[in-house]
């Protein structure tokens, strides 16, 4: 799904990867560290079911809140659906974020999903970019 | 053409019952061959319409049902989703862009179908929302798409 240039891009910063797995379900996010920064991919394609969204959103809470990171990117792309559920699950973590004195920028959102966004304008609220050299740029 | 099609159900108040539905109804869009943009409308608004139903609606419970009725044909999808809850007014449910309610982490699925569907009508006092979705609609019209023309 990367584009070669940002493969390179990435592989000539210190990079870290891991991912956030339930032992009974599929992973739902990959993390990368760059420079400091932690980029976090949302692996499924359907962010809809409420159980599901429940266990991301606390993941995701657990970065800011247990890991102490206070720079984070969400990378899109590979998102094809996503409803109100997971929406709300974004304005928390940007609260947290916040709260924490910390930045958190979305990146690689399909049209689709970005005209979710906008809709309910949340680009608003929420710094949004097209991809992730951008958002990397945005720290 | 097509012979129109038509799927009704009842599901306990239960998330995963209410995905499965889901799956067959864009099953029968796929079958259609609506476009990508129509199954992604009616998926978003039937995820939206049955969670309402199932959480607020039914509040969870067990002993009570949701029923969903769908005609399809090669022109338009109708999804009538009805639960046994207390009813709501759909027009006391607060404008999700005001600064006021903007960070707050629900209420959107409402506005998100009405910017999706042909037509999003609430009836029963709120227990039954009719989606329709045309064939091909322009929806959702965005802001800046009205600015442009």
């Amino acid at each position: 799904m990367f584009a070669a240039g940002r493969r390179k891009h990435w592989s000539s910063k210190n990079v870290i990867t891991s991912g956030a797995r339930d032992m009974s379900k599929n992973r739902r996010i990959d993390i990368e560290e760059i420079s400091g920064i932690t980029v976090v991919k949302l692996l499924e394609k359907k962010i809809l079911d409420e159980a599901n969204i429940e266990e991301l959103g606390k993941e995701l809470f657990g970065l800011v809140e247990t890991s102490g990171r206070r720079k984070l990117i969400l990378e899109f792309s590979d998102v094809e659906y996503l409803s109100s559920a997971a929406l709300g699950k974004l304005i928390t973590l940007h609260k947290k974020v916040v709260a924490a004195k910390g930045k958190l920028v979305l990146c690689g959102i399909p049209k689709e999903i970005l005209e979710v966004f906008k809709i309910t304008q949340l680009d608003r609220i929420l710094t949004i970019c097209a991809d992730l050299d951008g958002a990397i740029a945005k720290f | 053409m097509v012979e129109p099609k038509h799927f009704e159900t009842q599901i306990p108040s239960c998330m995963t019952d209410g995905l499965s539905v889901q799956e067959t109804l864009i099953g029968l869009m796929e079958a259609f061959e609506y476009s990508l943009r129509d199954v992604f409308a009616m998926r978003l608004s039937l995820e939206e319409a049955i969670t309402n139903a199932i959480r607020h609606g039914n509040q969870l419970d067990p002993q009570k049902t949701v029923q969903i009725c769908c005609r399809i044909d090669d022109q338009r999808m109708e999804v009538v989703v009805t639960d046994e809850g207390a009813g709501f007014k759909p027009e006391e449910v607060p404008d999700p862009t005001l600064d006021e309610f903007i960070e707050r982490p629900c209420g959107r699925g409402l506005m998100l179908m009405r910017a999706y569907l042909s037509r999003c009508e609430y009836s029963e006092g709120g227990r039954r929302i009719t989606m329709v979705r045309q064939r091909n609609s322009p929806l959702p019209i965005l802001g800046d798409q009205v600015a442009n023309g």
